[in-house]
């Protein structure tokens, strides 16, 4: 079992960051491991974590009365858990909890914070790599919420379909297509 | 005088006029896909290649264009996985075992899934796109040895949404890698909830020589044809599937047009490199 | 125009030929005057003709006049072209029945009269030669097309007085039909009288060209002079300066397939109705779509092919919506296809430059001067 410095170089998220800065970085984390349903983190608490899943899977879920718990991500080795360390008011939107047994690296959000401030080229170049792991799953999100393969007729508790109103179509369409009466 | 050419009339009235076929086992897959098995009332069994359609009729309601859904070049019967969306579909739905129904066919392009002997080979499915894939990989299995790596990538909706599912966990036995996400799901599910095209860097393949076969929503195509060339595919080994309005099948009817090509003559099957512009237009 | 000889027929000698195709067993259609309008009916005498008619077409504008003479095919084009008789709008492709689970399906019988097509200008000409390669010569011909088609009589006709929406020299399709005929006509209306050059294009025109001879009594048929050949070239080459539109094919397809987002297209749809007259028509548009329709009990069935329209919102219906939703995507489709995408389909131009699609428009939206503004980028 590494450590965690020797972990974290190969890591995807990381693997731009030079040793130094790994280094400093390397001082807010810990390991951790969640037994199967175990919460990582739920919606409400203080976000002062983030996680990158070393192994396992994180299911991040919410929950409704009439659709009772809804996951809306996983997130399997390789990828990181938890955003609103970085953006005020610091509170989790979502529950995590662990989908089977996972191990984790966890780092100090606060720590991360304060170490960041204080060494702006440190936040700038995590920053950058926060931003690309958003923007993939702000792109994810935006295409599932199209619900593709949903049909016009389907209702979900969780998602509307897009091509729901607007597009539909007249009484005379069908899927072999309207009777089209020409005059000769 | 103009000569006209010799044609081929296969059957009095043309390629217009279906072909009888009972309805001899029906399964129902989810809440809205079932699973048609067809014998042909003349017994004369309809030869196909993975990737083609027919035209399936519903007597007195309509016809629409469904893919073949099971192995080619095996003896049984013909079997069509079909979600029930509009009028014809749904009278589908309602075909008892025993019943008849018109199929006019085999029509278009193959996905020719041959052509990646001694390479990887990448099936990507969204939705319902996994029937059209689904004889693909069968031929793949038939000859597993012929082939590098092969691998399914499988998005849909929903836990309850999954097409095949046993037979899924029976390909990844025959040395198939199988990964599968979902829109969402319920804790219950315990698999991954994301974007299909998230499962593209998880999965072990060589995108350089990769064969890369993808069916499923036309958005769903577009975002995973870029993924895939993002990781290092080639364009040219990536294929589609497209759809479009059909009413004839065999080009007369000008529907499914795209822009110069005809979906049911040059296609469903079609080269990413030579359609991704068409794809980023607009309404066309 | 080649120099074969041909002989001269005076309009008793065109009644002649009627008859003799008649007693052949062929059906005559070829034009007459209903309502107004030009259109093409079964003729048996050259007394329905439409003698000393002549039409004024602009956009969106049709009228006949008062020529003057005694002529009978000296206007242009009337709305129809000879698509409706050999590719009509309704047609039976097969009738099923059911008993208990039984189902019998059954091809509808062909109604493939004789046609002899008189009058056919080398605009409409070219059109049944693109609707040839369409309906009959792929792999999965319109069998209903063949059948009609087969044994056609063709007299094509020398266009005289083009009218102000054709563009034929443009497209590259007249105003002389130069093959797919077995008679072609030129109409000679001048100082030696009024006549008709009649010049054989198939050894079956040759041969009723001979019986012609052989049945003429008086005058009705005479041998064609080299005056009349001549007079007959002078039609075609004033026909050519008289053309109403122009359209410049030079790279068309590469301009069209480059435009995609060409504000033009907004800027027609704008006018356009999307009524689907133009490709009425339009003697090559073929697209068409099918009707499932059963009696109440279910128990039989017919499947009728219809023709269809890509301006229709339905035409590209697909899961829940419509591809083309929009009047400026459609527009864009029809014109793309008529000028760029057919010749990637099909080797030709869909246009034949025949003006109906300009001047049948209830919006007076002229194809040429939409195409000529994304040529010359004034959107």
């Amino acid at each position: 079992m590494r450590t965690i410095e020797q972990y974290l170089p190969d890591h995807p998220f990381f693997r731009e960051l030079d040793p130094q800065a790994l280094a400093i970085l390397a001082g807010c984390a810990q390991n951790v491991s969640f037994a199967p349903g175990e919460f990582l983190f739920r919606e409400g608490q203080a976000a002062d974590q983030f996680y990158v899943v070393r192994r396992g899977r994180v299911a991040l879920q919410t929950h409704s009365p009439a659709a009772g718990t809804m996951v809306v991500d996983t997130a399997d080795a390789g990828d990181v858990v938890g955003w609103s360390w970085l953006v005020p008011p610091y509170r989790w939107l979502f529950d995590a909890r662990a989908a089977e047994r996972t191990g984790a690296v966890s780092f100090d959000g606060r720590c991360l914070r304060d170490k960041c401030e204080q060494d702006p080229q440190l936040g700038y170049e995590l920053m950058k790599m926060v931003t690309q792991v958003m923007f993939g799953r702000l792109t994810a999100a935006r295409v599932r919420l199209l619900d593709l393969y949903g049909t016009t007729q389907a209702t979900s508790p969780a998602v509307s379909p897009l091509l729901s109103q607007a597009r539909l179509t007249d009484a005379r369409s069908t899927d072999a297509g309207a009777t089209h009466a020409a005059p000769s | 005088m103009p000569r006209l050419a010799e044609h081929d009339i296969a059957a009095p009235g043309g390629a217009m006029v279906p072909r009888l076929f009972r309805l001899v086992e029906r399964r129902q897959d989810t809440a809205d896909t079932f699973t048609m098995m067809l014998e042909p009332t003349d017994t004369v069994p309809l030869k196909f290649i993975p990737g083609q359609f027919t035209m399936l009729s519903a007597f007195g309601v309509g016809e629409v264009p469904i893919s073949v859904s099971g192995a080619a070049d095996v003896d049984g019967p013909l079997q069509h996985t079909v979600r029930d969306v509009g009028p014809v579909t749904h009278a589908l739905s309602r075909t008892a075992v025993g019943d008849v129904v018109g199929i006019r066919g085999p029509y278009g392009t193959g996905w020719n899934v041959g052509e990646g002997a001694d390479r990887d080979v990448v099936l990507v499915a969204g939705g319902i796109g996994l029937a059209p894939l689904r004889p693909a990989m069968l031929e793949v299995l038939h000859h597993r040895q012929r082939y590098g790596r092969v691998v399914l990538l499988y998005g849909t909706r929903s836990p309850e949404d999954v097409l095949y599912a046993d037979e899924l966990t029976r390909w990844e036995k025959l040395g198939v890698e199988v990964l599968i996400t979902v829109d969402y799901g319920t804790p219950s599910w315990g698999g991954r909830v994301g974007l299909v095209t998230s499962l593209i860097p998880r999965a072990g393949f060589h995108p350089r020589s990769t064969l890369a076969l993808v069916c499923g929503p036309e958005i769903m195509m577009r975002f995973t044809a870029t993924a895939l060339i993002d990781r290092g595919v080639n364009p040219d080994n990536v294929r589609v599937s497209l759809e479009r309005n059909m009413r004839c099948g065999v080009g007369l009817c000008g529907h499914c047009q795209y822009r110069e090509l005809f979906v049911c003559l040059d296609g469903p099957v079609l080269a990413y490199a030579q359609v991704s512009d068409l794809l980023g237009t607009r309404e066309l | 125009m080649e120099d074969v000889r041909g002989m001269v027929l005076l309009l008793p000698g065109l009644q002649l030929l009627i008859d003799l195709l008649r007693e052949r067993g062929w059906t005559v259609i070829g034009p007459t005057v209903r309502e107004g309008v030009v259109v093409h009916a079964e003729i048996e005498s050259v007394e329905q003709l439409p003698r000393g008619v002549g039409d004024v077409q602009d956009s969106g504008s049709y009228r006949l006049r008062q020529r003057g003479d005694e002529a009978v095919f000296r206007y242009a084009v009337g709305p129809q072209g000879w698509k409706s008789l050999l590719f009509p709008s309704r047609e039976l492709l097969w009738s099923g029945q059911r008993t208990n689970e039984e189902m019998s399906v059954k091809p509808a019988e062909v109604d493939a009269p004789r046609l002899a097509l008189l009058g056919v200008r080398s605009c409409d000409l070219h059109a049944l030669q693109i609707h040839d390669a369409i309906l009959a010569k792929r792999s999965a011909p319109d069998v209903a097309y063949v059948c009609r088609r087969e044994d056609n009589f063709v007299i094509a006709l020398t266009c005289s007085d083009p009218g102000g929406t054709c563009f034929c020299v443009s497209m590259g399709t007249g105003p002389t039909p130069d093959e797919g005929f077995d008679l072609r006509l030129t109409e000679l209306i001048d100082q030696e009288g009024h006549r008709f050059l009649v010049q054989p294009g198939s050894d079956r025109g040759e041969e009723i060209l001979d019986e012609l001879t052989t049945r003429a009594v008086a005058d009705e048929v005479l041998n064609a002079a080299k005056a009349d050949r001549d007079a007959a070239q002078e039609v075609a080459a004033t026909a050519v300066q008289r053309m109403g539109r122009s359209l410049d094919t030079d790279g068309l397809r590469d301009l069209l397939y480059a435009n995609t987002e060409h504000p033009q297209w907004e800027d027609a749809a704008s006018r356009c109705l999307a009524c689907t007259n133009c490709t009425l028509v339009c003697p090559t548009c073929f697209c068409t779509s099918v009707e499932d329709v059963s009696d109440l009990s279910g128990s039989q069935t017919q499947r009728w092919r219809v023709w269809d329209s890509c301006f229709t919102n339905d035409f590209s219906y697909l899961h829940g919506g419509s591809v083309r939703s929009s009047v400026p995507s459609r527009y864009r489709q029809w014109a793309t296809h008529k000028l760029a995408s057919w010749v990637d389909q099909f080797g030709t131009s869909g246009c034949v430059g025949c003006g109906r699609c300009i001047t049948w428009c209830p919006a007076a939206i002229d194809i040429t001067a939409e195409v000529g503004a994304i040529r010359s980028g004034k959107g």
